[in-house]
Formats: C-alpha cells, structure tokens, sequence
C-alpha cells in the first residue's frame, strides 16, 4: 500500500472510533427519548431504538404531573425562575466585571483574590447559616410561590457566581482599551463607558453567562429541594423527582416521558448557541 | 494641613467612587452571603444548633468534630464512599477526557459536530431527570442487563441488580461521572491546539513514535491545563450530591454503600435539622478540600511545566 491508502485507513478508522464510542455514549439518551414514545408495557423488555407501536400515551398521563399540579406549572415555574437568574446573574456579574478587568481602585488585588478563593469554595460552608439567614426573612415559610423562590435568585442580584464574574473579567481585558479612550476625549465618563461600549461588546461573553446560568438553574436540584416546599411552586426538577417517588415503578412509560420533556430546553439552547458553549469551557476552564 | 487632607480624600473618593460602585452588587454578595455565612457557620459547629429549637443553643467546642470520628459509623462511611468515588471517577474522567481529546485533535471533517455529540451527556448529565433514566437503566430488570444477556448469552434474570446491590451501586455512579467528560475534553482540545506543530516535527525527525511523544511533548506541553483540570473536578466531584440523591432515594442506600458526605451532610442538617453538626461537617469539607488542592499544588513543581512562555 502507498502512503496516501494508509493514510486514507487511518482517518477512516479514527472517524469510525469517534462515531462508535459516540453512539455508544449517547444510546442511554437515544434510548431514554425513544422510550417515551413506546407503549408503557414494552419499554423494559426492548433495548431497541425504534418504537414497534408508537405512541403519545405516555407524555398525555405524565403531563398530568403530581398531586393535582400539572407539568405545565413546573414548566413555567422553571423558566420563570431560570429568567430571573439569568437577568440577576448578568448585571450584577457584568458589573463586577468591569470593575475588576477595567478599572484601578484601592484594594482590587485584594477583592480580586478573594473572588477568584471564592471560585474554590464547597458550597456547604455556607448553606446552613443562608439558610437561616433566609428563613428569618420569612422567604421560606410564605405562601407566595414567589417569595419561595428568592433564596435561589435574589443571591444571584449580587454576583454570588464567581465563575461567571471571571469569565467576564477574562473577556472585558481582552476588549482593545483605545475604545474607551476616544470615548474619554469625546467626554464619556467611566459609567457611559461601561453602557456603550463594553456592554455592547461583551455581547458574546453576555451570551455564554446567560446560557450557562439557565442550564445550572434549569438543571439545580440541591437548592430546589432546600427552599420550596409547596408542590405549587415546584420546578421540573423537584417535579419529577416527586413524580418518579410517586408513581416510580408503575409507570415508567410516563417517567420517562416527562424526563425527556424536562431535557428539551437545555438541547434547543444547546444547539442553538453551540459556539457560545465551547467559548465558555475553553476560556474559563471550569465546571460542566 | 486640613484642606490637603480633604483634597486627597476628595481624590481618593473621586479615583474609587465609580469602581466601588461597580463591584456594590458582588461586594454586598460576598460579604453577606459568603463571608458571614462562613464566620457562622464555624461558629455554629461549635454549638448544638438544631433549628427545631433555636432557643438551646450550647457550646460543645470539639463535641461535633470529636462525634464524627467517634461515635458517628455512618460519617465514616460517607468519608469512604466518598473518597473511593473522587480518587477513582476523576482520574478516569480526565484520562478519558485526554484520549478523546488527543484522538479529536487532527485536521478531521465534523470535529465540531462531534464535540458536540460528545458534550451531550456533560449538558444533560447533572439532571435529574439523566440520574431518574441511570437508575432505570441500571436496575435488575433494566435494558443494560438486557444487553449484557445478548452479548454473553447470561441470562438476564441471573445478572445482579447495579443499583439495588452495596457492591454495585457507587460504581454506577462513578461511570454516571466518568460518562460526562465532555467539558474536561473540550478545555484538553484548546490546550492540544495550542502545542506548536514543530515540536512534533522536530520529534519525529528525531525518530521518535506517536508514543513517545504523546509522552514526551503532549504531556509536558499540557501539564498546566491537566493540573488545573484536576484541582476543579477534585473541587467537583467533593461536592456530587444530586445523581446520589436520586439514585439512592435520599438515604445513601442501599446499606450506605452511596451515602456520599454531602449525602450525610444534608440528612443531619435538614433531615434531623442538626444544623450544628452540619456545620461542622462542611467545615470538616471545605479542610479535606483545602488540604488536597495544596497536596497537588505541590506537588505540581515537579510535574507541571509552564514552559518558556510564547
């Protein structure tokens, strides 16, 4: 064989080990959302990816949800909590940002040091005393759904994500700083410099934070199950954990279907902003 | 004298005003949400909180630390299950990460599209709905019997059950882990791209085989990003708490053989409400965590290169 065949095997080959571990990777999931669309009956005895009857009985009784309150209200309840965070997460984080990757200010070494330890830091030290710093707020035992939901978002009005302050900080340096001095010469001040110019282009970085935020909250349990209580106020999360204890092994065909649905958003935004993805891991090197 | 003064305040304010302003939001994060809550939560796990009675509060100084140790089996337990679960997920993990990354990282057509193809189980992984489909998957009747039983010709019923069975069920968890490498694999394939070509080049006229330079320049070169890669999924892996949660049905079971620390942490702090305790035992984390990030910044001298720098 001359070099070009052997060459020619050996990409063919890596692509044929790449697509094998990768369907292999992805068949729980693959399975998981073909499931849902087979009849509750057949689904543990068939290991295959095409549904031999096809249906929507499963998604009709798992919308249903859990004790009177419907997938629907989880859904909501999620998204509406996931738009909050999203919208606290970016102007307190790009706030933060500024500061620390634009402007000379006593001590910032200090504070810079102390929010990059903060990035390290197990999130137990601090639930218990929150907890009860919440609780005497009065957030946790109120009967509006809403309030129930402030221990998880207000923290995210004051830049308590550490990860996304340094990828703001990463991105706001890199941005050229002639900018901001043809904006001082034409009078711009520090506040106008921030508004038009590095908000403006720190889109992208804006994009990572907000994606990355809806997932983690999308997908947040731990917190969820600390501080809401009221079925009504559930979210997917804590919706289908409930669901799957109370009708866990005698309807799988539902379960599995509700768990689908509760994976939709996190793929449509994926797909859709698939490079604003890669940027983040790559840039800040943390977390997934 | 009194006007220099005020001058220079009046400067210092002027030159800080507006950064101060700016950094508000996250100083009054940190001060109230992070700072005070750690102060008091040290406090606290001197004490014998519990919050159904917020009036009987006693100093037991060490009590709670001395009462993991000595009279808590099931604190030891967790201390087990969940060292086993970091010291064997996240070197796998990584190792996966790498090969994949390595394997990626040539001038192949659909790259991006396999990357994302194999992002897909770190995006869904930490839901709880992928921990609900893990333990279906799993369970004695699940499909991942069913396959075993076609490829070995077992029979399905005779295989055991990988979640119900103390010998099984953590290392279902530890492949639910090892499974999303995804982010590890895509910050490797940045570091791999930034290894200037040459060096290879240069390697191979020097006879040197794929190998040997996976050994002798792949390593090395990305020795800083492996590091940084350990420290944050140690930091991770430390903390795992919600596919635990929902595998086991809240309690570590079965026997405990999952009852991962913050498992424990959370049952003694908002199951029985020993928030005392609690406090002490995330404090007793955030020293386990503190003590192994400096044991491998340390040791990183000797493994870690950064180079002569570009």
């Amino acid at each position: 064989m001359d070099k070009k065949t052997v060459g020619m095997l050996k990409l063919g080959l890596t692509h044929f080990l790449i697509i094998l571990l990768g369907l292999i990777m992805l068949y729980p999931i693959v399975w998981m959302v073909t499931s849902a669309f087979k009849p509750g009956n057949m689904i543990f005895s068939d290991a295959s990816l095409i549904p031999k009857v096809f249906t929507l009985e499963n998604f009709t009784s798992g919308w249903k949800g859990y004790s009177g309150v419907s997938f629907g209200t989880f859904f909501v309840n999620s998204i509406l909590l996931c738009a909050v965070a999203v919208v606290g997460n970016i102007m307190s984080c790009t706030m933060a940002s500024y500061s620390f990757g634009r402007l000379k200010f006593a001590a910032k070494g200090l504070w810079f040091g102390i929010m990059m330890l903060s990035l390290m830091l197990p999130a137990h030290v601090t639930t218990i005393p929150r907890y009860m710093l919440f609780n005497s707020f009065g957030w946790l035992s109120s009967k509006n759904a809403m309030v129930n939901y402030l221990p998880i978002v207000a923290p995210k009005f004051l830049a308590i994500d550490a990860f996304f302050v340094f990828l703001l900080v990463q991105f706001v340096r890199g941005l050229p700083r002639d900018l901001d001095e043809a904006a001082t010469i034409d009078g711009c001040g520090k506040i106008g410099i921030f508004f038009r110019i590095i908000l403006p282009l720190a889109g992208p970085a804006i994009v990572t934070t907000a994606l990355f935020t809806f997932l983690w909250t999308w997908d947040d349990f731990f917190n969820q199950l600390l501080y809401l209580s009221d079925t009504r106020s559930f979210t997917v999360s804590m919706g289908l954990r409930a669901f799957v204890d109370a009708s866990g092994s005698s309807d799988w065909g539902a379960v599995l279907a509700m768990s689908t649905l509760a994976l939709v958003p996190c793929f449509v935004m994926f797909f859709a902003l698939q490079k604003y993805f890669v940027r983040g891991i790559a840039t800040t090197g943390i977390k997934g | 004298m009194g006007n220099s003064v005020s001058l220079a305040l009046r400067r210092f304010v002027k030159n800080n005003a507006v950064a101060y302003m700016f950094l508000l939001p996250w100083l009054a994060g940190f001060f109230a949400l992070t700072f005070y809550p750690m102060i008091m939560s040290l406090y606290l796990s001197f004490t014998d909180y519990n919050i159904s009675r917020p009036n009987d509060l006693n100093f037991i100084g060490l009590g709670n630390y001395i009462k993991m140790f000595v009279s808590d089996a099931k604190f030891t337990k967790s201390l087990s299950v969940t060292f086993t679960y970091v010291f064997v997920s996240v070197p796998l993990k990584l190792i996966f990460a790498l090969l994949v990354a390595v394997l990626m990282n040539r001038q192949l057509r659909f790259v991006s599209f396999y990357r994302a193809v194999y992002y897909i189980p770190t995006l869904l992984g930490g839901s709880v709905a992928i921990a609900v489909l893990w333990k279906k998957l799993f369970s004695k009747d699940g499909i991942i019997n069913i396959i075993i039983a076609g490829f070995t010709g077992l029979e399905a019923s005779a295989l055991p059950g990988w979640i119900s069975n103390p010998k099984y069920a953590l290392w279902t968890l530890v492949l639910l882990t090892v499974w999303q490498f995804g982010s590890s694999m895509i910050i490797f394939l940045a570091g791999l791209k930034q290894i200037p070509q040459e060096y290879y080049e240069a390697a191979s006229i020097d006879g040197a085989g794929k190998i040997q330079q996976f050994f002798n320049i792949t390593l090395p070169t990305l020795s800083p990003v492996i590091f940084f890669n350990l420290v944050m999924q140690m930091i991770t892996a430390f903390q795992a708490f919600t596919q635990a949660y929902i595998i086991s049905g809240g309690k570590g079971d079965p026997i405990n053989s999952t009852l991962f620390y913050t498992l424990h942490l959370y049952n003694e702090g908002f199951y029985y409400r020993n928030m005392g305790y609690a406090s002490a035992m995330a404090w007793f984390l955030l020293i386990i965590i503190a003590v192994l990030t400096g044991l491998i910044f340390k040791s990183s001298g000797s493994w870690v290169s950064y180079g002569s720098g570009d």
